[in-house]
């Protein structure tokens, strides 16, 4: 009898899945793992002890737990608000928060390269209006910004798929049964919310964490994270890639055990509901 | 009730400050495309159509214009056929394949791009040359994942006795595919789709560690570029993109939109007939 799922379909993606992604994974060990001499040696994974790369590392960690802190923050009341615009306005509105993520985000990290600039537009303002003139650019808090701008959206989509699958119906029920809006928030409304919040941090923190080119453009090379680390041990002049693998094995490490964890302590399968 | 309204207020003061911090630095781009200003762009100097017209003779933003969309062209559309094969194929594998291959596809996802990037460098540089076919394998592989999330559920959710009922009924396997297995996998093969070629014209880093010298996408040619006096060059680009964007997204929402209407349209109809 013929059935449907012919397991020999998922034959070519398999292939390419092992080839692409297992076999690179296992020659990026490798390389982690032995010297210029091809011999055996942690010295290149040890590297992340030393401050120089270590201190970057820390600082990623750090900003990328902010900057999903943030989104989280500023996401959960607006997908909230967005549930509430329920009936036909509801696709338009949240067409207008996917439209931007087409844009090109080195487009968009420009225009914030614009705003923030010394002679930027938010400096043209504030002396306008006769308060100081803000040094923005260049810092962390310029980098940190536009991250949170770039990954917003990753954020909001989620925890507002979550939210719309909730039925109004419960809603209601829980009001006639007395429930204040705060009661509904917090015994309904969070924790169905759960699983986009899941998707929602891991969507942000992981792309975060690596983040190197929004740092370059709105840190100016003054602000070093992980991401520029490994870079620079690719491509620069002093290039070396045995220890460039030993710190891209130790960031990659660091996310496998922090998702892990992060699952375990939240349960349950968080579902992908981007879109 | 005073409650209520406060809170519907401050939803909608919230509502608002959000779109302008989105859009905001979208409109500045739109709004410095059009600057006569030669140096500050924070400084109007002039409205001007000066940048348009040097970037249709920019051959350098147009070359990577043209190989962003062919990348993410041929990428979405490699990746949209393999994903789709995998998810039909993975019905008739046993449970525990499943999960493994599913763990699998999760792998480029939860990996930091960089990471994915710079493996992907280390097995191309040992075995070939850098070129546009590096790059296109690269994104396969960094966007795939996104088609199987889509698609899967679909084909989780299907009633696989509709196709054999068809085979029953005489129809070639193929046909029966396409008549009756397709369809419903239409919405979700169209999401990973537009997902996937999102993606693709998004990334940076996979982009930068595996492309052949010479050739650019538009976020490695910005990457390379910003700092060198094309910036009104990109922020007519930028204007551009955003009123693409915005056209393609009206068009499909347009649909939606006649869907709606219709569907209320007829409820009226049926209203009115009851009078």
């Amino acid at each position: 009898m013929k059935r449907l799922g012919k397991r020999l379909l998922a034959g070519p993606y398999l292939m390419w899945m092992l080839l692409f992604t297992v076999v690179p994974l296992v020659l990026l060990a490798y390389n982690a793992f032995t010297g210029a001499d091809g011999s055996f040696t942690l010295t290149n994974v040890a590297v992340i002890l030393d401050p120089v790369n270590g201190k970057p590392f820390l600082r990623s960690i750090g900003m990328s737990v902010l900057v999903t802190v943030i989104c989280l923050v500023l996401s959960f009341p607006l997908a909230l608000i967005l549930r509430k615009c329920s009936g036909n306005k509801n696709s338009f509105i949240v067409m207008i928060f996917i439209l931007p993520m087409w844009m090109n985000f080195m487009l968009r990290t420009l225009a914030w390269r614009l705003i923030l600039l010394n002679n930027g537009i938010l400096n043209q303002i504030l002396t306008a209006l006769g308060f100081g003139r803000v040094h923005l650019m260049n810092t962390i808090w310029a980098v940190i910004l536009g991250t949170v701008y770039d990954y917003l959206p990753f954020m909001v989509l989620p925890i507002y798929n979550a939210l719309v699958k909730i039925d109004n119906d419960v809603i209601s029920a829980a009001q006639d049964l007395g429930a204040g809006q705060w009661t509904i928030l917090r015994r309904i409304i969070i924790p169905l919310s759960i699983p986009g919040v899941v998707s929602g941090i891991t969507m942000v923190m992981v792309p975060s964490i690596s983040e190197f080119v929004i740092a370059s453009m709105l840190g100016g090379g003054k602000v070093y994270l992980i991401g520029n680390v490994i870079e620079q041990a690719f491509n620069s002049g002093y290039a070396d890639i045995h220890a460039g693998s030993g710190l891209s094995l130790s960031l990659m490490v660091l996310i496998l055990i922090s998702m892990v964890i992060y699952r375990l302590f939240d349960g349950e399968e968080g579902e992908s509901s981007l879109w | 009730m005073v409650k209520q309204k406060v809170i519907d207020t401050a939803s909608r003061v919230y509502l608002i400050f959000a779109l302008i911090l989105l859009y905001l630095p979208i409109l500045i781009l739109i709004i410095s495309s059009f600057n006569a200003s030669p140096r500050n762009k924070a400084v109007w100097g002039g409205f001007s159509l000066e940048g348009y017209g040097k970037l249709i003779h920019n051959d350098m933003i147009m070359q990577a214009l043209g190989t962003t969309i062919l990348l993410a062209a041929g990428a979405a559309l490699v990746s949209t056929v393999l994903g789709t094969m995998a998810c039909i194929g993975m019905l008739g594998m046993k449970k525990r394949s499943r999960t493994w291959l599913m763990g699998l596809t999760n792998i480029p996802m939860l990996n930091a791009d960089i990471v994915t990037g710079v493996a992907l460098m280390l097995l191309f540089s040992r075995f070939v040359d850098l070129s546009f076919w590096t790059m296109l394998i690269a994104h396969i592989t960094l966007i795939i994942p996104y088609v199987v999330l889509c698609v899967q559920p679909k084909v989780m959710h299907l009633n696989t006795s509709m196709y054999e009922a068809a085979l029953d009924l005489g129809a070639s396997p193929v046909y029966a595919f396409w008549k009756v297995v397709l369809p419903e996998l239409v919405p979700g093969i169209v999401a990973g789709f537009m997902l996937s070629f999102t993606m693709s014209l998004d990334d940076f880093s996979v982009t930068y560690f595996t492309k052949a010298p010479g050739i650019h996408t538009m976020s490695t040619m910005i990457n390379a570029e910003y700092r060198k006096g094309i910036q009104t060059e990109l922020y007519a680009l930028s204007t551009i993109v955003f009123l693409l964007v915005l056209l393609v997204l009206f068009l499909m929402n347009r649909k939606a939109w006649k869907k709606v209407d219709g569907v209320r349209g007829r409820k009226g109809g049926r209203q009115r007939e009851k009078a």
